[in-house]
C-alpha cells in the first residue's frame, strides 16, 4: 500500500527530529541539531534493509518517490514565502555581509573537495528530460 | 465571483498546487525559449522570489512573502518547513551510504569552515559599518551564518532588536543569493558529484538556499547537499553565542 511508504517516511522524520532535539538539549542550544539529516540517514538504512528483504512493495516505494518528485515544486513554493523584502531593504550592511559570506563559501568548495578521495562526477543527464 | 474566490481561499493548499503548477509550466517554457541554458527549476525559483517580493510589498509585512495574501496562503503550507523537510528526507530514498562515507571527513570540516568563515565575514563587515560593540558584531556575524543563528545568538547575548533585524536580513540575503548563484557557478566549483555536493551543503548551510540551489543545478545532488546543510544551523547555534562570541570578545572587546 502506498500509505506504508508515507508512514515510513513520517516515522523517520519524527525519529530524526527527536534525535536532533535531544542533541540540541545535550549541547545546550535552542535549535534542532541535524534532525533532518538524522531522518535521512535512518530512511537510507531502513529502506536499504527493507528492500534487501523484499519488504517494501513497489507501491510503498512510489509513496516515498512521489514526495521526492514533489521536492522542486515545494521548494518553489518555499521561495514564494521568503522575506525578500527584508533582504532588499536590509541596507548596504546586510547585503554586503550576505554577498561576501556566500562568495567566501563558494571559494572553499573546490578547496575542501581535495580532502580524501576525489568525487566521481555524475554521468550527464539528457537535459531535455524535465526534472519536474 | 466572490464565491469562487472564497473557495480558492478555503481550499488554499489545492490552490497552491495550481499556482505552482502554472509557475513550473511558465518557467519550463521560458527555459525552452532560452535554449535550455538556464534550467526550468532555476527560473521557477526566481519567479518564486519575485512573487515573494511583490507579495511582501503589497502586505507591507515582508515576512511570509506572497503567502500572507489569503488567495496565496496555500503556498505557506506547501512551502512551509513541514512539507519542505518531508520532501528533503524523501530524497534520501535511493541515496548511497558509500557516497556519504566518501565525503565524511571533508563534510565535517566543511560544516565548521562554513560556520566560522561566514561568522568572521559578518563580524568584519559589521565593524566596518560601525557596529563596534562585541554583542552587535557577534549577532550580525551569526546572521551571516544563517537567518536563524542570528536571532538565536542575538537573543542569547541580549542584542538590540534593530541589530537582530539586521542579522536576519544578512542571513536572508545569503540564503537568496545561494539559491540564485548556485546553478550559475556549479561548473566552476566542481559541483557535479555527491562529495562536492556534501561539502557545498556544509559550507553554505542555509537549508532553503541549498535546497533551492541544488534543485536548480542537478536534482540528483539534493540528498547529499541537504544532508550536511541540516547540521549547519545547529552547529552555528552551538558555536556563535559561545566559543565564537568569546573569541570575538577577546579580540575586539
Amino acid at each position: 500500500m502506498v500509505i506504508y511508504g508515507l508512514a515510513l517516511l513520517s516515522l523517520c522524520m519524527f525519529i530524526g527530529t527527536y534525535i536532533g532535539n535531544l542533541l540540541g538539549k545535550v549541547l545546550n542550544v535552542s535549535a534542532n541539531v541535524g534532525g533532518v539529516g538524522f531522518a535521512m540517514l535512518i530512511l537510507i538504512l531502513a529502506s536499504d534493509y527493507l528492500l534487501k528483504n523484499d519488504k517494501l512493495s513497489e507501491k510503498a516505494q512510489s509513496g516515498i518517490q512521489f514526495w521526492s518528485m514533489m521536492y522542486i515544486p515545494v521548494v518553489v513554493a518555499m521561495t514564494a514565502r521568503q522575506n525578500v523584502v527584508a533582504a532588499v531593504k536590509g541596507g548596504p550592511m546586510a547585503i554586503t555581509a550576505g554577498v561576501v559570506a556566500v562568495a567566501v563559501a563558494f571559494i572553499f568548495v573546490p578547496l575542501l573537495a581535495k580532502i580524501g578521495e576525489p568525487g566521481v562526477p555524475l554521468p550527464s543527464i539528457e537535459k531535455t528530460k524535465e526534472v519536474s | 465571483m466572490a464565491g469562487i474566490v472564497a473557495v480558492f481561499v478555503k481550499y488554499n493548499l489545492v490552490m497552491a498546487f495550481i499556482i505552482i503548477g502554472a509557475v513550473m509550466y511558465v518557467s519550463g517554457h521560458i527555459s525552452r525559449l532560452l535554449g535550455k541554458k538556464i534550467a526550468g527549476s532555476a527560473i521557477a525559483i526566481i519567479i518564486g522570489l519575485i512573487l515573494a517580493f511583490v507579495g511582501g510589498t503589497i502586505t507591507g509585512e515582508g515576512a511570509g512573502g506572497i503567502s500572507k495574501i489569503p488567495l496565496f496562503s496555500g503556498l505557506g503550507i506547501m512551502g512551509g518547513s513541514m512539507l519542505r523537510d518531508y520532501c528533503i528526507i524523501s530524497t534520501a530514498f535511493g541515496a548511497k551510504i558509500s557516497e556519504i562515507k566518501k565525503a565524511g571527513l571533508a563534510g565535517i570540516i566543511s560544516l565548521f569552515m562554513g560556520v566560522i568563515s561566514a561568522f568572521i565575514v559578518g563580524v568584519v563587515i559589521a565593524i566596518m559599518f560601525g557596529y563596534n560593540d562585541v554583542v552587535s558584531a557577534t549577532t550580525i556575524g551569526a546572521g551571516a551564518v544563517t537567518f536563524i543563528v542570528g536571532p538565536v545568538t542575538g537573543a542569547a547575548l541580549g542584542a538590540s532588536s534593530d541589530v537582530i533585524a539586521l542579522s536576519i536580513a544578512a542571513g536572508v540575503v545569503k540564503s537568496i543569493l545561494v539559491m540564485i548563484i548556485t546553478p550559475l557557478i556549479a561548473k566552476q566549483i566542481g559541483l557535479n558529484n555527491s562529495k562536492s555536493a556534501m561539502i557545498y551543503g556544509g559550507l553554505m548551510g542555509t537549508t532553503s538556499g541549498v535546497a533551492a540551489g541544488l534543485a536548480a543545478t542537478d536534482a540528483r545532488l539534493i540528498p547529499y547537499g541537504a544532508m550536511t546543510a541540516t547540521f549547519y544551523t545547529g552547529t552555528g547555534c552551538l558555536l556563535c553565542p559561545s566559543v565564537l562570541f568569546l573569541i570575538t570578545k577577546a579580540i575586539i572587546g
